[in-house]
């Protein structure tokens, strides 16, 4: 073997020697599950045997109209809960850093509810709302004002779970406070040097500088609403008044299905009804659709750190 | 070289695909050997069940007492608190308990078709235990497609337990026509139209209202014999449906849901029967026990579920179900664990002291009859519900768990208003059971 070639061959061992944590890392926790997973998927899988069907699992997918709902679902808090607690969180921060006095307490205030487990958050929530004992309606009603059903009426459980995770909004106001502290004084005085009011900069001066923070928390807000799990199956449980007993059958997305969330129902089929294989087409369509998702925002954001380079 | 690459990858993609198809498959059952001198050897046990509450615990921990002195050999190691999925990954995992018990027979199916719970025909053959010994209904929900994976351990029947206080000298309704009136007469609203006391609380929502309890009041059914559903085609459901949606209509469902949002836990002392907020509740045997533990001045009666008009040969039934208790395969000490199992299924005193102290129903005919078995007009009820021919179960179904769902949803739709055509509703819970079926057994 000629010495370059035995060279570059000793290189590419090396290289490969380096990255083998890696690639072992990627073979085990990626390659392999998402091997089986696909394999998994043409099979009818009840987590101990294996029965060859076919597309089978991917007709039925078509044909599920729990699937489905909870696709409407998910697509529903992707599209109004992520920019909702973006605009959100930069309005809480952007009022922080108005304050004149007290920054420290309300920061930490507005971002305590971030701290709080989700389990515990939601509970107290929908015991803040329940139209039988909560406080909220019971201070409304003696107000005269009328209040739904927060998570009862199936077209405010959406909205209760959006509200929810406003209250909690702390995580994202820490990071676009620290952006916001972030942005150049000078620029804010060039505009106003300029004739700029309040507006003029926000948009032209505080929105450019700042875009990254927000794509970022738009990027993550995606990823983790398209996973949307532990708030919906606590508050639909507790709602619904459902208990973890004989003869009580709980069925998440209570009421009419309205807070069924995709990964809900991956769960409940692959865990509760046992049909793994099935369980495994819906893993594939997350995956590809969570993959399509970050792969367009991160087209958007590399255009944008271009466009800025 | 590429191709030796190739090939090496190919056949570790192999050994970890074949792996995970084989998971959770080894450890075949082992069966007791028949006859013989038993191996006596000292040997500890595990097993996992549901039990937490104090009283249950100590009951329990008796029973398993009574069982160390009859086989000083074997040592039981207990964990409470115990849920099915946990069995399960357990099973899957080649780590089960030796024993485990379950609380609810949803998963029976599931249980014998898999292979999780080992099939217990070989072990009382070897035994020599005459089944006839168990009521025939308790078979249908502890065996699935001619496999008996699990034991019945004491039995759960439903019935009506009245407030004699609310009830102001009227007698217990027999028919859900006397339940309707008894109902709106013993109601109490305050002046905005708030319930303060429910008669009774018709919603499927509420507590033990569940399709598969109120479902006896009706003899509705829930499966043809191949599996795929009856409830569209069965009139009982719709008859069952349509008294339940004018009652809560009667109410208001608004103001029925505010109510029932408003009522304490189901088992806690702030039980809304044990607070007197609601005159008649469906409700299993145990709630005898929680009265007498913390609502001891409640003074209240029971009596079997009402029926509907047309069907007064219904009375007196209602709907069982039990604790089950089984070997999952891989067990490390079958025999030992099916003296347990025996013990704890087929030993009356055993069955008749769990009983007395967890005032379940003792599951066996012998122990039924044991003048041992303490008796008051209350719990005599329920012995009666379920030595009535009438009484049934839900049969142990593959779907079992996604069906009962799929009918809860409908009646909370129906019964909410959201959905009004009861037919077309009933329709698409039929079309949707059946798809299900065929995609988890291609049957």
């Amino acid at each position: 073997m000629p010495a370059g070639r035995k060279g570059r061959h000793r290189g590419s061992l090396m290289a490969l020697l380096y990255l083998s944590p890696w690639l072992a890392g990627f073979t085990v926790f990626f390659a392999y599950p998402l091997i089986a997973t696909v394999y998994f998927s043409f099979q009818r899988y009840d987590l101990f045997t294996l029965e060859p069907v076919g597309f089978l699992n991917y007709r039925y997918f078509w044909q599920d109209e729990a699937a489905w709902t909870s696709i409407r679902n998910t697509l529903w808090l992707v599209v109004v809960m992520v920019p909702l607690r973006v605009l959100f969180g930069l309005g809480v921060a952007q009022l922080v850093t108005k304050l004149k006095a007290g920054v420290g307490f309300f920061r930490t205030i507005f971002y305590l509810p971030s701290l709080v487990p989700l389990v515990a958050g939601t509970l107290g929530f929908v015991f803040l709302l329940n139209p039988g004992t909560g406080p909220v309606p019971t201070i409304l009603s003696a107000l005269g004002i009328p209040s739904p059903d927060w998570f009862g009426d199936p077209s405010w459980s959406k909205p209760g779970l959006t509200l929810l995770s406003l209250w909690s909004v702390g995580d994202l106001m820490v990071i676009f406070l620290a952006a916001l502290l972030d942005v150049p004084k000078q620029l804010y005085e060039a505009a106003a040097l300029d004739g700029a009011g309040p507006w003029q900069q926000f948009f032209h001066v505080t929105l450019p500088v700042i875009r990254p923070v927000l794509m970022f928390a738009t990027v993550t807000g995606v990823i983790q609403t398209l996973q949307y799990f532990t708030q919906a199956m606590v508050a639909a449980r507790v709602a619904s008044g459902s208990t973890d007993s004989a003869g009580s059958v709980f069925t998440p997305g209570y009421p009419d299905q309205s807070t069924l969330t995709f990964p809900e129902w991956l769960f409940q089929e692959g865990f509760r009804d046992f049909a793994m294989g099935y369980a495994c087409v819906l893993a594939l369509i997350l995956f590809a659709v969570s993959m399509v998702f970050t792969l367009f925002l991160l087209r958007q954001f590399r255009g944008l750190a271009e466009e800025e380079a | 070289m590429k191709s030796r690459l190739l090939l090496v990858a190919a056949a570790g993609l192999a050994v970890f695909v074949s792996a995970a198809c084989t998971a959770g498959t080894e450890n075949a059952p082992k069966v007791p050997a028949a006859g013989g001198t038993p191996d006596k050897r000292p040997v500890t046990i595990t097993m996992w069940h549901g039990f937490s509450a104090d009283n249950e615990l100590k009951a329990f921990d008796d029973a398993l007492a009574g069982f160390e002195q009859r086989y000083p050999w074997i040592t039981v190691k207990t964990t409470k608190a115990v849920q099915d999925d946990q069995i399960i990954q357990a099973a899957r995992g080649g780590n089960p308990p030796d024993v485990a018990l379950s609380f609810t027979t949803d998963d029976v199916a599931t249980f014998c078709k898999t292979g999780i719970f080992q099939d217990l025909k070989p072990y009382l053959a070897a035994s020599g235990i005459d089944e006839s010994i168990f009521p025939k209904v308790i078979a249908q929900y502890t065996q699935y497609e001619g496999k008996r994976c699990v034991m019945p351990m004491l039995a759960d029947t439903y019935g009506l337990y009245y407030n004699t206080k609310l009830m102001n000298g009227a007698q217990p309704p027999k028919t859900l026509s006397e339940l309707t009136a008894l109902a709106k007469k013993l109601t109490v609203r305050d002046a905005q139209g708030d319930i303060k006391v429910a008669g009774f609380v018709p919603s499927s929502q509420m507590y033990e209202n569940a399709p598969i309890h109120t479902g006896t009041m009706v003899g509705a059914k829930w499966t043809n014999p191949d599996g795929t559903s009856a409830i569209g085609s069965d009139p009982a459901w719709k008859q069952l449906m349509t008294w339940q949606k004018d009652l809560v209509d009667w109410f208001g469902y608004d103001k029925l849901e505010k109510f029932r949002k408003s009522l304490g836990d189901e088992w806690s002392a702030d039980n809304p029967f044990m607070k007197g907020k609601v005159a008649m509740a469906v409700d299993g045997e145990w709630r005898n026990a929680m009265i007498a533990s913390d609502a001891k001045d409640l003074d209240y009666g029971t009596a079997p579920l009402p029926v509907a008009d047309d069907k007064p040969q219904l009375y007196g039934g209602g709907f069982i179900a039990g604790t089950v208790i089984g070997i999952p395969r891989g067990a490390r000490n079958p025999e030992a664990a099916w003296d347990l199992v025996k013990y704890l299924t087929t030993d009356t005193d055993a069955l008749v002291s769990l009983s007395n102290a967890l005032r379940n129903v003792p599951s066996t005919l012998p122990a039924l009859r044991s003048p041992k078995l303490e008796k008051d007009a209350n719990f005599q009820t329920f012995l009666d519900i379920f030595a009535n021919p009438s009484s049934s179960t839900l049969p142990a179904h593959i779907n079992s768990v996604f069906n009962q769902q799929t009918l809860q949803e409908a009646q909370i739709k129906w019964e909410s208003g959201r959905a009004p055509d009861l037919g077309a509703v009933l329709t698409e819970a039929d079309k949707k059971i059946d798809d299900k079926l065929k995609l988890t057994s291609g049957d």
